[in-house]
């Protein structure tokens, strides 16, 4: 098992080091930088810019610089807003990002499973259809249309919320079910597929042998098995939702780091850029590392495998 | 950008299907008797023939502007109503509807080649090679790829052959995953051993005797690429990043329909509609020939 760790966790590092270093090049070989766009800078400014942030050393030098500073788990400053630094920028947006996204992942969760249990358990029932539709509405159905729509439907003509804005607890709801239920509907048909499987296994005729009741065996027995396609689904599933937020953040006006990470690859805010990136990849691979070691307890033959 | 794009996905699954051998046969047999998948295909036909047609029929022009009408809900002049400059929304959808598909169908070509070769090659040779290449994809799956997207599409000018490559670079992996799986269960099978034993190379054992074999799951899993790509696409125009008006397509005019849906809703109902329509279409058509062509594949 700690071999099986080890190797996934130098594995991820690999990965970190990819992401950093191709992205590092590619917002240095764009067009444009960072202060094209201000007007009436001399060329002298300019020159004094780029000594200040160090543009003018050449650019490996540049890229051994950023690697030392991010050993210091420091990103630089921002090009765009002066005075700042990327890490102050994303500490100030990564709680908002943070909360909508566990809110999400927890409404996904909870509709998903419960909603393929109930499918799995009534299969060919009307709540197997009912549950199915709905799983393959959610799939088709993307984002950004199911968001304007309820906000359409809700915000705007009964008024129950906000049409945008992250103020009060009522402005969670909205952007919450929408990114949730995107999400939703791939874990309930996940869980469906998990649940009949293991339901027709002998271990499960066994439990009915000795007498317990369907709940227990449903949710005891049955559940554990079941939800292991679900399990390996939320490495993508959160990934999918970090990147979900972009939208959900644009419909809705939500301070977040989506929307931050849209705005700073238009201003080629270098730092930002980078900095934006690496904490996605960070989040994204440590997830992904929870997700299979999660995996790994919950079955056995993966856990071998290694 | 190929106009007789949309239509021909249609064309290239009934082909073989109809006049195949009894193993088509039979799954086009099973895939009749999908109701929701029939319902699928019909729509997917009626929805593309519709885009393909449909601009060159109708007498407006897709960036035609009316200043003077501006936005107008749907009436006889315009059936799905105008937009703010009174552009007509339906030949705007319809054209639209072009570019979502020649986006949906070109990468998916992109993610089909790499990902089919790859795979193959992977499965094929297997033994440390095979180790090397998928640790490789497993490496590439835990990257945030869609940020890269939105890098190149903002840092490089929103061009869409760009967007094609982007989105195929992006959706091969799985693709490449189910074909090495199954190119290993094929390779050992004894028409494999006797197309060694009489000598022939190992591209044509490859191309020739293998990948036929596996074409179920692949036709499968290229339908189920096709909703991944364009809802990629739309994604991207969604933020601005894609296609770029007055050039239409359906990110494109959710995109405006969600900005203005306060006051002109049919601006964000009919592309909304029709965009979900397509994307269910798919869906189902790619379920049931899954299960018409009894394929298990890896994704669920």
């Amino acid at each position: 098992m700690l071999r099986f760790i080890t190797s996934r966790f130098l594995q991820s590092l690999l990965a970190l080091f990819l992401v950093i270093s191709a992205t590092f090049f590619m917002v240095r070989f764009v067009p444009g930088g960072p202060f094209t766009a201000e007007k009436a800078v001399t060329p002298e400014i300019l020159r004094n810019l780029e000594a200040h942030y160090g543009l003018n050393k050449p650019l490996w030098q540049q890229y051994l610089d950023y690697l030392g500073s991010l050993l210091r788990a420091d990103l630089g400053p921002s090009f765009k807003y002066p005075n700042r630094t990327v890490n102050e920028i994303l500490l100030d947006k990564l709680p908002v990002s943070a909360e909508l996204g566990g809110i999400s992942l927890a409404v996904a969760l909870v509709i998903g499973v419960t909603l393929g249990t109930l499918a799995a358990v009534k299969r060919n029932t009307w709540v197997d259809y009912v549950a199915s539709s709905f799983g393959m509405i959610g799939i088709s159905i993307p984002t950004f249309v199911v968001g304007p729509l309820l906000v359409l439907a809700f915000a705007i003509h009964f008024g129950w919320f906000n049409a945008s804005g992250w103020y009060t607890a009522a402005d969670r709801v909205l952007p919450a079910l929408v990114l949730g239920i995107a999400y939703a509907a791939p874990i309930s048909r996940l869980t469906r597929g998990g649940m009949l499987e293991i339901l027709h296994q002998d271990y499960i005729r066994t439990a009915r042998a000795k007498g317990a009741s369907e709940t227990r065996i449903v949710l005891r027995h049955a559940l554990r098995g079941g939800l292991l396609p679900v399990v390996s689904y939320l490495g993508p599933a959160v990934a999918g939702i970090l990147t979900g937020s972009f939208v959900i953040e644009t419909i809705f006006q939500i301070p977040g780091v989506g929307r931050e990470f849209v705005n700073s690859a238009f201003n080629r805010d270098y730092t930002l850029v980078l900095g934006t990136v690496i904490l996605y990849a960070v989040l994204i691979m440590a997830l992904n590392l929870v997700v299979d070691i999660v995996q790994a307890w919950m079955n056995p033959k993966v856990r071998l495998e290694g | 950008m190929s106009t007789t794009s949309a239509p021909a996905l249609a064309a290239a699954l009934s082909e073989p299907i109809e006049k195949g051998n009894s193993l088509w046969h039979d799954a086009w047999l099973r895939l009749r008797k999908n109701q929701l998948s029939v319902f699928g295909m019909i729509a997917l036909t009626v929805i593309a023939f519709a885009c393909v047609i449909g601009p060159v029929l109708s007498a407006y022009g897709y960036e035609e502007q009316n200043l003077d009408l501006g936005a107008s809900p749907p009436s006889g002049a315009h059936w799905l109503g105008t937009d703010t400059l009174g552009r007509d929304l339906l030949v705007r959808l319809l054209f639209g509807g072009r570019v979502s598909l020649a986006v949906g169908l070109s990468a998916t070509f992109v993610a089909l080649t790499i990902g089919v070769v790859y795979g193959a090659v992977a499965g094929f040779f297997g033994g440390k090679r095979d180790a090397f290449m998928m640790r490789a994809v497993d490496i590439m799956y835990s990257l945030p790829f869609p940020i890269f997207v939105i890098l190149l599409m903002v840092f490089f000018g929103r061009n869409i052959i760009l967007l094609f490559v982007a989105i195929g670079a992006v959706e091969w992996l799985t693709m490449a995953r189910i074909v090495r799986g199954q190119v290993m269960a094929v390779k050992k099978m004894e028409f494999i051993e006797a197309a060694r034993s009489l000598g022939f190379g190992r591209r044509r054992i490859i191309f020739r005797h293998i990948l036929p074999n596996i074409m179920g799951p692949i036709i499968v899993y290229t339908t189920l690429t096709i909703p991944g790509v364009m809802l990629l696409e739309a994604f991207l125009s969604f933020l601005g990043l894609g296609v770029q008006p007055p050039m239409s397509s359906w990110g494109v005019l959710i995109k405006d329909g969600a900005e203005k849906m306060e006051e002109f809703w049919w601006l964000l109902i009919f592309p909304g509609t029709v965009f979900s329509l397509t994307l269910f279409s798919l869906n189902f058509l790619g379920d049931g020939l899954r299960d018409a062509l009894d394929v298990r594949s890896s994704k669920d």
